[in-house]
């Protein structure tokens, strides 16, 4: 192993300046899957929070302190399926403000645990009711104490995809300027979008792809069927330029090849976004097919009790 | 023997949006079969074409995982309630 010679480095002022800067990790063996073309993925799970989340929650809680919305009078709040959550807790942790969330009682215990980790308050919405339960009980708590909370709202907070935009795509257009495609899964449509903004800005030609789960149960965490849910207020599908549709059994065989073959253990949405990067680069020889892992595996493994 | 099967949200379009639907069966296995009867459609989503329950289905008895029970071959009692829990979606 050799080493680059050390370039100055100046310490963090904190944590959360550890957030994106991520690196671009060309897939060579899942390329031989699209012999003509390259992958290249977005290592997001090296965000300290562990997840691309880390990204649109420091933006959204920024934007809302520069601009009032969140004092240290009121507690933030939102509802999360557990990434979101995890980034809220570190990001409320890290500059002083409470945190409440709401999520599905069916969300893994580590995501449970990590959350209460950072002094957060949780909130369980029905397990038969998914995300959109947990979206119906975060409006009723926000509409009942307007003043004691400010809603967060990642489903509809502009700051979302504005992270992505200022942040997500620039780094990919540095670290791969001759990309061509733009792959990403649809949760809250955060990265999709604002990747896509900042890709599309840069040159019109490169083609953005949303990827959908198949059906209403699936199981690709994190990712949202909107054909059966509550569409995010974020979402427009114009900005894109195709729209495909994943298998659960993809996304989660792919993941598994991620693992064994790159050494890359991450989630299942992580998953079925390279299964979606392969099909764009197999239907097209020569694209330079850029995606995004969104969360490593580990967050969905039993953590250790003793 | 008649137990009580709770529906998640994304299946409720095969229940007419009943949350919950009574089928009468002895073991889970023949719990997935007459919940097709009683919403036709469902089973498919559930059980792959092996008659195997998909792997990202998570099917409790009385709070508990069937793949800490007996799978498909968990023993049910009148009264028991199941509950087919999904993936989490989105965020």
């Amino acid at each position: 192993m050799q080493y680059a010679p050390l370039k100055p480095r100046r310490p963090l002022a904190s944590i959360l300046d550890a957030v994106g800067n991520t690196p671009l990790i060309r897939l060579r063996s899942i390329e031989r899957s699209a012999p003509h073309s390259r992958i290249y993925a977005k290592a997001e799970f090296l965000n300290p929070g562990g997840s691309v989340k880390d990204r649109p929650a420091l933006q959204m809680v920024q934007e809302a302190v520069a601009d009032g919305r969140l004092t240290r009078d009121r507690i933030l709040i939102d509802s999360t399926s557990g990434n979101t959550g995890v980034a809220y807790s570190l990001v409320c942790a890290a500059m002083g403000y409470r945190c409440t969330l709401v999520m599905p009682a069916n969300v893994s215990q580590p995501r449970k645990d990590i959350t209460r980790a950072f002094g957060t308050e949780l909130v369980f919405s029905s397990e038969l009711e998914g995300s959109d339960g947990a979206i119906m009980l975060v409006r009723k708590m926000v509409a009942e104490e307007p003043d004691r909370y400010f809603f967060c709202d990642q489903y509809g907070n502009p700051g979302n995809p504005r992270a992505h935009e200022l942040g997500t795509g620039p780094e990919i257009l540095r670290d791969c300027p001759d990309v061509t495609h733009f792959v990403a899964g649809v949760g809250t449509t955060g990265t999709v979008m604002g990747t896509s903004r900042a890709l599309k800005k840069y040159d019109r030609r490169i083609r953005c792809v949303a990827l959908h789960p198949d059906d209403a149960m699936h199981g690709l965490e994190g990712l949202k069927h909107l054909a059966s849910s509550i569409v995010p207020r974020i979402w427009d599908a114009a900005t894109l330029d195709e729209h495909l549709t994943i298998t659960t059994d993809e996304g989660w065989d792919m993941a598994d090849r991620l693992a064994r073959e790159e050494g890359l253990m991450v989630g299942h949405s992580a998953g079925a976004n390279v299964a979606g990067a392969v099909r764009v680069a197999r239907a097209n020889p020569g694209a330079v097919v850029v995606t995004v892992l969104c969360d490593g595996a580990s967050r969905y493994l039993p953590v250790l009790r003793w | 023997m008649a137990v009580n099967v709770r529906i998640p949200t994304p299946l409720r379009k095969y229940t007419a949006d009943k949350e919950t639907v009574s089928v009468s069966a002895s073991n889970v296995g023949e719990l997935l079969q007459n919940l097709e009867k009683a919403a036709p459609g469902i089973k498919e989503r559930l059980v792959d074409e092996s008659g195997n329950v998909r792997r990202f289905v998570n099917i409790y008895v009385r709070d508990e995982d069937i793949r800490f029970l007996d799978g498909v071959k968990t023993a049910l009692k009148d009264g028991d309630e199941v509950s087919i829990v999904p993936a989490i979606a989105g965020g």
